[in-house]
């Protein structure tokens, strides 16, 4: 009984020292936060789990809880290009730069969002793709264009190549405070750091966030090829000249028939 | 059996990449065209960007036309001082087709230059090739004998000053137009990603009148000399060949080409020419489609970074 007390007593400081009344923590973690790209991959699958702590002293909520996870990989500059009819051919005429938008970027979430957080709520914490950011350069200025048809095209795109996503029954409470989501990664995901940003609400409104981190990189030999490729450049390209000439050679020599 | 692609950062199947090389090489080795024009569209089909596609084809492109020019060297049929004079003149071209290439990718209508040169390029190519061999087999057919030679059709090229003798090729001719021509295939190729060898045949059969048995070991060479510069050229500016790609293919596209040059000597001049017209008119008919039809998605994303 007396363990008992004591994780009470833990419970009351802390809300005594980190908390106002009735906040919950939420605790959240990755099943891997170094993701290997070696010979053989196609792909990944992380899993996001976490948990809602609550103090003993609060009352339950009468409302279950709302989880949403955004995750966002390395940011690159973008073109977007639209084609029209000329002259009976398809040409590009119309273009946008979008800078620096994210490479990857999911949204997960327990319910559909308009159901977990209000419009006003939503477009102030940029929660879901519709309400993320994507600065555009229009004449030497950044800004955003509201019912853009290039940053529909933008999401559409990277949509179909698997990499803006948003899903809204990807976070599943095992319990109603222990909660697990799966982050797929494709294929073609690029490598660099990427954010998990879990944030928690209830009754609409936003209780409590965290911010996790994971890389995907590179290792052993495909690491080696991209690493010369980058910084040994000519010695590289020398290399894979001679690889060629050795290939064509050995296969001269293989079927000579004379 | 997948594996990942380290600069194209794909996964693809080897198997696949491995039969796409044994085609194309077969192809190339035939006709001798590096067949860049054919393995380029494959590679973007199954994934590859456009930039490390071009960019990896023209290593694969160097083995298979280096182990096609060894099979032609040993049998004496090819011109090395016909090659060495074309890629003077390509040397110049390609400079000149960088230069447009970095320009056009500016301004978003590179896509656009590219397929347009390759449907007029192919297409007038291909009919020309076509409509001749066809012309060549039908009279073999009525019993006639083969012209080989055209004594009273030279053009006014032929007396301009400068006079080089090709022996191997048995021709004697300018300079001038030798150069120019390496200039177009290096321009050309340059700028559609493309060693070139399926323009510079014709070209040198129909303008030159080169002996088509020389020509595609000549034609060869050049194209061998120009991807390999070409290999380094883009490792060092864009950091785009992938070596484990570039290997897969090769590895299929040399043993292609040794099987595609034995059969391309077993086959009468006029048909080959008429197999590689229709082949080139087919890739140029695919191109004018896709200019012509609507696109699928009006939208298209290019990476400010990237090449394409």
């Amino acid at each position: 009984m007396s363990w008992l007390r004591i994780a009470s007593l833990a419970a009351a400081v802390s809300i005594v020292t980190a908390a106002p009344a009735g906040a919950e923590r939420l605790v959240a973690s990755l099943s891997n936060r170094h993701v290997m790209i070696t010979s053989n991959y196609t792909g990944v699958e992380l899993v996001l789990f976490g948990s809602v702590e609550r103090d003993a002293s609060n009352a339950a909520r009468s409302n279950p809880y709302d989880v949403v996870a955004t995750v966002i990989g390395p940011r690159e500059s973008l073109r977007i290009r639209r084609k029209q009819r000329v002259l009976g051919i398809w040409v590009n005429t119309a273009a946008r730069t979008f800078i620096d938008p994210p490479s990857y970027l999911a949204v997960l979430a327990s319910r559909p969002l308009d159901s977990i957080a209000g419009a006003e709520n939503r477009r102030k914490l940029q929660l879901g793709l519709a309400d993320t950011p994507l600065p555009e350069l229009i004449n030497n200025d950044i800004g955003q264009v509201t019912n853009d048809p290039f940053r529909g095209a933008l999401v559409r795109l990277m949509g179909e190549r698997g990499l803006y996503s948003e899903e809204a029954n990807a976070v599943t409470f095992l319990t109603p405070t222990l909660f697990r989501a799966s982050i797929k990664l494709p294929a073609q995901v690029p490598v660099g750091d990427y954010t998990v940003d879990v944030k928690l609400f209830a009754d609409g409104n936003l209780i409590g966030h965290t911010a996790l981190l994971f890389e995907i990189v590179k290792v052993g030999f495909e690491q080696f090829v991209v690493e010369a490729a980058r910084d040994h450049g000519l010695l590289y390209g020398f290399a894979t000249a001679l690889m060629a000439l050795l290939t064509g050679w050995i296969a001269s020599v293989a079927f000579r028939r004379d | 059996m997948q594996i990942y692609l380290p600069i194209a950062d794909i996964p693809v199947n080897i198997f696949l990449l491995l039969a796409m090389g044994l085609a194309v090489g077969f192809i190339s080795g035939m006709f001798g065209i590096g067949g860049g024009f054919l393995m380029t569209p494959l590679l973007i089909f199954i994934g590859v960007q456009p930039a490390v596609a071009v960019a990896s084809v023209t290593t694969h492109v160097a083995a298979s036309s280096f182990s096609g020019a060894i099979a032609y060297w040993r049998r004496r049929a090819l011109d090395f001082t016909l090659a060495l004079t074309l890629l003077a003149g390509g040397i110049v071209g390609s400079a000149g087709g960088v230069a447009l290439f970095t320009w056009l990718r500016v301004l978003d209508q590179l896509d656009l230059m590219i397929g347009l040169s390759y449907v007029t390029l192919l297409t007038v190519v291909g009919v020309l090739m076509v409509g001749e061999s066809a012309r060549a087999i039908i009279r073999s057919r009525q019993g006639k004998p083969v012209e080989l030679r055209r004594p009273g059709s030279h053009a006014w090229f032929h007396g301009l000053p400068l006079k080089l003798r090709f022996k191997r090729s048995k021709v004697y001719v300018s300079a001038i137009p030798v150069l120019a021509i390496g200039f177009i295939i290096g321009f050309l190729g340059a700028v559609m990603g493309i060693g070139g060898g399926f323009l510079l045949v014709p070209m040198l059969i129909y303008l030159l009148r080169v002996p088509t048995i020389t020509v595609i070991g000549t034609s060869m060479v050049l194209t061998f000399l120009t991807m390999v510069s070409a290999t380094v050229l883009h490792a060092v500016t864009n950091h785009l060949v992938d070596a484990v790609l570039a290997l897969i293919l090769m590895v299929g596209g040399v043993i292609g080409a040794q099987f595609g040059a034995h059969a391309g000597q077993r086959i009468r001049g006029e048909w080959l020419r008429l197999f590689l017209g229709l082949l080139v008119l087919a890739v140029g008919m695919r191109f004018a489609f896709q200019l012509v039809v609507r696109p699928d998605d009006l939208y298209s994303i290019r990476l400010v970074g990237g090449l394409l």
